[in-house]
């Protein structure tokens, strides 16, 4: 009999043609979807033109997504964009998209309905593991390991243990995915789920949205994980028949599945939570912070840049201005995202209240153009990560959390609770 | 396969932003992407490094972005082997990818000195401190680990898997 398998230990078995696999194992899965940016596809275009292949291993399961540094912020970078154009258009790769169709990576891939639940995906870039939302084992791998997916069309993995997150009860209004993922981080630290999946399963998932749930999987690389993922429900469903055709197929964790480690979160108690520099796992609530003053407010990214997280910045934002002195910078995650927020009139707030309003990309998120940090200046970002000059100069700081939070902190000035502004 | 260099220490959870930071991602030019190495932890790391010199490093190394410039960047500059008590998932899969050597050893950071001169025994995975003359075991690669890192790679790896059928 096969032994009690995780959720992803069971996707893994399926794609490598085994009954069943154990943690520590090393197989080879087929893949389902192979992604790449502008910034490590260049990379894996010059290591699969080694292998001298005369094609890709599937024109359909290939996805290339200029967003780092795309619109084009320099020469260099126009350069690098060029070569995965030309790229796409010589192997006939079927998802390429151009700016103007584009959106960053995260957000789009499962808008184009690309990633469906069972899938095994890997992408070149370490937030791919953003689709464990759709109940698909996803991950980061590097741009060696892009070219040989192109190539091959399988991959060998580890199989990874996994931790068991249950979620309890429902979280409070304003409270969100991203108050819930940098909890468990500021709970397990950096590494405390290196090699591992998290599995969030508990009867707090069905409060959760989609949106909430792809910010939490999203952030999974930032405890260190192989993988986040979350069981397949009404909500998955209703989101994958929205969006796409392809076969999907659902597993389930066993009852008896076995964990390295169970960690318990009670929705309800969950408090607005702020990771501070220079790592994610350096959490605080708004409450204990203290007085921290801001320069610059980011509300995008594969993280939160989704239309909930438009929606509630300019719910709080609404009739407001924004602090004297502060920039503040939305970046819609796709096209789509962004006509959305402009039919709801969401952009038109925010231009009123004082932001500005960019076209998609992962710009300054990692640092690479449209909002950069000088010496000695501080930023809140609905981002993913605050290591020491990830935004601009090293003596910079970056703090993290919710969306929320940063349209209440971008009428303070400082880092603000959403009733703080709503009184 | 052994190799002989000098230390650079680093802390825990050195991230790949640190190690390359993303400003520089608008090239693959591994020499380019070698002169900006280490630069937001430690500017002055280019100009110390010698070729052939070891990098040691605490916990959950290479953390963060799955940029394969990072291992290209330490490697570019010189670096003949990281050392670290663990390293992130991403990173670990880079550095056998593009041949950079990796070990994992937990006891010796906690016993070295910046600049202490290290022998390393890649096949035995044996480290030697010459400069205090002790030395420390590391864990072994598992086998399918060591095919790829003695074809020169996964490129080269993947080559002859696919020359012998697989597709």
């Amino acid at each position: 009999m096969a032994s009690a398998m995780t959720m992803t230990q069971k996707i893994l078995a399926r794609r490598a043609g085994k009954e069943s696999v154990k943690a520590g194992e090393l197989i080879t899965a087929k893949l389902d979807l192979v992604l790449g940016n502008d910034i490590t596809s260049p990379l894996a275009i010059k290591e699969f033109e080694k292998i001298g292949v005369s094609k890709v291993f599937d024109r359909e399961k290939i996805a290339l997504v200029p967003d780092h540094f795309c619109p084009n912020k320099d020469i260099k970078s126009a350069q690098q964009a060029k070569d995965v154009r030309e790229f796409a258009k010589k192997y006939g790769i079927k998802n390429y998209f151009e700016v103007g169709q584009m959106g960053i990576e995260h957000a789009l891939i499962p808008e184009k309905g690309l990633v469906t639940a069972g899938d095994v995906v890997i992408g070149a870039d370490s937030h791919t593991c953003t689709y464990g939302a759709l109940g698909a084992f996803s991950t980061g791998i590097g741009s060696t390991d892009m070219a040989t997916g192109m190539a091959a069309g399988e991959l060998w993995f580890k199989v990874p243990d996994a931790i068991k997150v249950v979620l309890k009860e429902k979280p409070q209004k304003y409270v969100s995915g991203k108050d819930v993922i940098l909890h468990l981080i500021g709970l397990i630290g950096v590494d405390g789920a290196r090699y591992m999946s998290l599995e969030f399963s508990g009867e707090g998932v069905a409060s959760l949205s989609m949106d909430d749930r792809f910010t939490i999987a999203n952030m999974a690389i930032e405890a260190g994980a192989k993988n986040g993922i979350f069981p397949v429900d009404d909500k998955t469903m209703e989101y994958i028949n929205a969006h796409s055709n392809k076969p999907y197929e659902v597993f389930e964790a066993d009852a008896d599945a076995p964990y390295a480690q169970t960690v318990e979160i009670n929705l309800s108690t969950l408090d607005y939570t702020v990771a501070c520099p220079h790592l994610p796992s350096n959490t605080k609530t708004v409450k204990d912070i203290g007085e921290v003053k801001l320069d610059q407010v980011v509300i995008g990214s594969c993280t939160n840049g989704r239309i909930e997280d438009l929606r509630v910045a300019a719910k709080i934002m609404k009739g407001k201005k924004i602090a004297p002195g502060l920039r503040c910078i939305v970046f819609p995650a796709t096209q789509n995202i962004y006509l959305q927020a402009m039919e709801e009139g969401l952009l038109k707030t925010m231009v009123e209240f004082g932001a500005a309003v960019s076209t998609p990309t992962c710009g300054p998120c990692l640092g690479g153009h449209m909002g950069i940090l000088a010496a000695g200046e501080r930023c809140l970002a609905t981002t993913n990560r605050n290591f020491i000059g990830r935004m601009g100069h090293t003596e910079s700081e970056v703090y993290l959390a919710s969306p929320a939070v940063a349209a209440a902190s971008a009428i303070t000035g400082k880092i603000s609770a959403p009733e703080e502004v709503e009184k | 396969m052994k190799l002989t260099g000098k230390t650079h220490i680093f802390g825990d959870n050195i991230d790949t932003d640190v190690i390359i930071p993303a400003r520089y991602l608008n090239t693959i030019d591994p020499a380019e992407l070698a002169l900006h190495c280490m630069e937001d932890i430690d500017a002055a790391f280019v100009d110390k490094v010698q070729k052939g010199d070891i990098m040691v490093a605490g916990y959950n190394f290479g953390c963060g972005s799955s940029r394969e410039h990072a291992p290209i960047a330490i490697k570019g500059s010189g670096i003949s082997c990281v050392i670290a008590r663990s390293f992130a998932r991403i990173f670990y899969r880079n550095a056998i990818n593009i041949g950079l050597p990796i070990l994992e050893c937990d006891e010796i950071l906690s016993e070295i000195s910046e600049g202490d001169c290290l022998e390393v025994d890649l096949s035995a995975g044996t480290i030697l401190n010459k400069t205090t003359g002790k030395s420390y075991s590391s864990e072994a690669f598992p086998e399918f680990m060591r095919e790829i890192i003695e074809a020169g790679g996964e490129i080269e790896y993947i080559k002859k898997k696919l020359g012998e059928g697989v597709d």
